[in-house]
């Protein structure tokens, strides 16, 4: 029989079977679409968490007192200060630390902040001006204080547009903090929350200033102390630099008992990397749970029509075809099947690419290889159970294959 | 008609089965559905097989048109050992030299008359096939029903379709089980002048039936009992 009567053939056959066929082409359809929509989702949540990361600033560094020996902190960090002025101006020497582009160290307390017409309670910072550059923050209006301005314990301000906003001042107005009035001289650009805190609500004064009026506490201590590489590259190392800085001011000689503990924002974008491949685990394990029950239902559908259609391949045996003829006929059929489903599924995956971020606000990326991956497996199934059970039956002798049950 | 092998040409016997078993089952449940059976068919002869229910006619049958394998025993199809054919071979010598109409017709169920009897041909070179079919739907009166389905048909005009199907093909030898069996005693007559006028050219046919008259229309009547094989004095 020539390929094209084989097909012409198929196609009846096709035809013939309206249901079965359609049932089919819809199992493939939907295991295909599944997988590029759930694998799709998976991509843009895993970019969007990369992004925000990447949004982190990722050659940052921040020292704490305390160490690690285990996850609770010995001692209890923030109450045994060790970090003192004399570390900070340490690390600012480019001598000693050539890849530390920018120190500040940071003491905080939580303060209610009073406005002319309001008042609003925040965390307040105290810091110097190379909190800024560590930050990764800008100004949106205004400037932020000085070294001078530190060393004069003068009384001025930087709020967060969040806070600017709720206590209603500008650039020029006045707050009171712990009954002291402070100048606001400026005004950061919005950062965008990025996760449990909200950056854009806090108030930053001078470390002299607020260790005499906010925090109290000796004025030579520290709580943090902020640290920026000149890039992401050299990250790794000013960490060994600060390291080895600090363990020589704090006469420390075995780095298992450091008093201080160097944590970064790639330690943090490490963590939700690993965040975010599990989740792309979980998204590729329903897709394949959905190719898998899609695969399910065309192998059911094809092995429900496996005892008519191994009568079906008796007959036209008996009628004169051969095995080759009969393998032909039904690899058409199912490779028609698997191309039309696979072809629909693509189409309603795509589809849906478009949909469901307009209609659920989720947003969906699309990427070639998981759509090549399911349209492979989806067909393959389809074309293995299509054409296995007629591979068998082709054996048989013509009645043995019309007596099938 | 095609040029045939030449052995086939100098023997002229187109079957000889020698010792032919045929065993359904294995110990106490076996079935010597077909038992020791020899018989030679010359070309151009006319055969009545008849014989009780279940006594293994139509599984004779099968395996005279290569649809079935024997357990034991030799099968000659014009000469040549059919247990040394390969499957193209079989396949050959079904759609070329044997036309078969199957107890339960065996229609295929989605497709037309006409498709139904045009599938022989589809596995040959063959041309005008709709028209070819058309012409064998037309010998066995159904050109009224060519579009029908079986579902669509009485049994009677489905077992038609099925003999349309045999001889669609021109083939040199009919092998017919109960051509007749569903058909009234007018249709019955109809089918078997087609029957002897096919023979009166030529082909020989192989048919099973339980009504003696349709067996006094053949040349040579066999009877079958429990899988045996006697020849029948005409009555
Ligand atoms: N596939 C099979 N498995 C087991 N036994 C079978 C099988 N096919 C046929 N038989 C048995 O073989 C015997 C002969 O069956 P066969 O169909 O040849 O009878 P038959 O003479 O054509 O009968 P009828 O006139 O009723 O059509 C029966 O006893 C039947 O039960
Ligand atoms: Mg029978």
């Amino acid at each position: 029989m020539n390929l094209l009567r084989t097909f012409d053939t198929g196609m009846r056959g096709l035809l013939g079977h309206r249901l079965r066929s359609i049932l089919t082409t819809l199992g493939i359809l939907f295991g295909v679409a599944a997988v590029i929509c759930t694998v799709g989702i998976g991509t843009a949540s895993a970019n969007s968490v990369n992004s925000r990361i990447a949004a982190l600033g990722t050659n940052l560094l921040t020292i704490s007192p305390g160490s690690t020996t285990s996850f609770g902190v010995r001692g209890g960090s923030g109450s045994a200060n060790t970090l003192t002025m004399d570390d900070v101006s340490g690390l600012e020497d480019r001598q000693d630390a050539p890849d530390v582009a920018a120190v500040a160290p940071v003491v905080s307390g939580s303060v209610t902040l009073v406005s002319a017409s309001t008042n609003w309670a925040t965390t307040v910072q105290g810091s110097t001006p190379g909190w800024l550059m560590t930050e990764a923050r800008t100004l949106s209006q205004g400037v932020f204080f000085t070294r001078q301005q530190v060393a004069k314990h003068a009384q001025v301000v930087v709020l967060g547009t969040t806070t600017a906003a709720e206590l209603g001042v500008t650039v020029g107005s006045q707050v009171s903090i712990s009954g002291a009035p402070f100048d606001v001289v400026g005004i950061l650009t919005a950062s965008g929350s990025t996760g449990f805190t909200n950056s854009d609500d806090l108030a930053v004064v001078p470390i002299t200033t607020a260790q005499d009026q906010i925090t109290g506490g000796s004025p030579d201590s520290v709580q943090r102390i902020l640290l920026s590489a000149t890039s992401t590259g050299t990250i790794g190392s000013a960490y060994l630099e600060a390291d080895q800085l600090l363990l020589q001011t704090h006469h420390i000689t075995n780095s298992a008992s450091a008093d201080f503990t160097i944590t970064s924002a790639s330690t943090l974008a490490s963590t939700a990397a690993s965040v975010t491949t599990t989740l792309t685990i979980l998204l590729a394990s329903v897709a394949a749970i959905s190719l898998l029950v899609g695969g399910i239902g065309v192998m059911n559908i094809m092995l429900v029509s496996v005892t008519e259609r191994t009568q079906e391949i008796g007959l036209r045996k008996a009628l004169g075809a051969t095995p080759r003829d009969l393998l032909r006929q039904f690899l058409i059929e199912a490779a028609t099947l698997s191309f039309v489903g696979g072809v629909l599924g693509v189409g309603a995956g795509l589809l849906a690419g478009i949909l469901v971020p307009r209609l659920a606000n989720i947003a969906v990326t699309i990427t070639p290889t998981p759509v090549v991956i399911a349209v492979a497996v989806a067909a393959g199934v389809g074309l293995i159970f299509g054409v296995y059970p007629a591979a068998r039956a082709a054996r048989l002798a013509p009645i043995a294959a019309l007596r099938a049950e | 008609m095609a040029a045939r092998a030449a052995p086939a040409e100098m023997t002229a016997e187109i079957i000889r089965l020698v010792d032919v078993s045929k065993v359904y089952g294995t110990g106490d449940a076996t079935v010597r559905a077909v038992d020791a059976v020899t018989l030679s068919v010359n070309e151009g002869d006319f055969l009545a097989v008849m014989g009780p229910s279940g006594s293994g006619k139509s599984t004779l049958m099968h395996i005279l048109g290569c649809l079935d394998v024997p357990t034991t025993g030799e099968y000659r199809f014009a000469g040549e050992d059919v247990s040394r054919m390969d499957e193209r071979e079989l396949a050959s010598i079904r759609n070329r030299r044997i036309g078969f109409v199957f107890q339960q017709f065996h229609l295929l169920s989605s497709m037309s008359a006409w498709r139904n009897v045009e599938l022989p041909l589809l596995y040959r070179a063959a041309r005008d096939r709709k028209q070819t079919a058309l012409n064998a739907l037309a010998q066995v009166g159904l050109s009224n029903r060519v579009d029908h389905r079986p579902n669509q048909l009485s049994g009677g005009q489905q077992q038609r379709v099925a003999i349309a199907r045999a001889l669609v093909t021109d083939p040199t030898m009919i092998l017919a089980d109960e051509p007749t069996g569903n058909l009234d005693s007018h249709a019955s007559r109809e089918v078997l002048e087609i029957l002897t006028g096919l023979n009166r050219s030529g082909h020989t046919i192989v048919l099973i039936t339980h009504d003696p008259n349709v067996a006094g229309v053949a040349e040579r009547v066999v009877e079958m009992s429990d899988g045996r094989l006697r020849a029948r004095v005409a009555a």
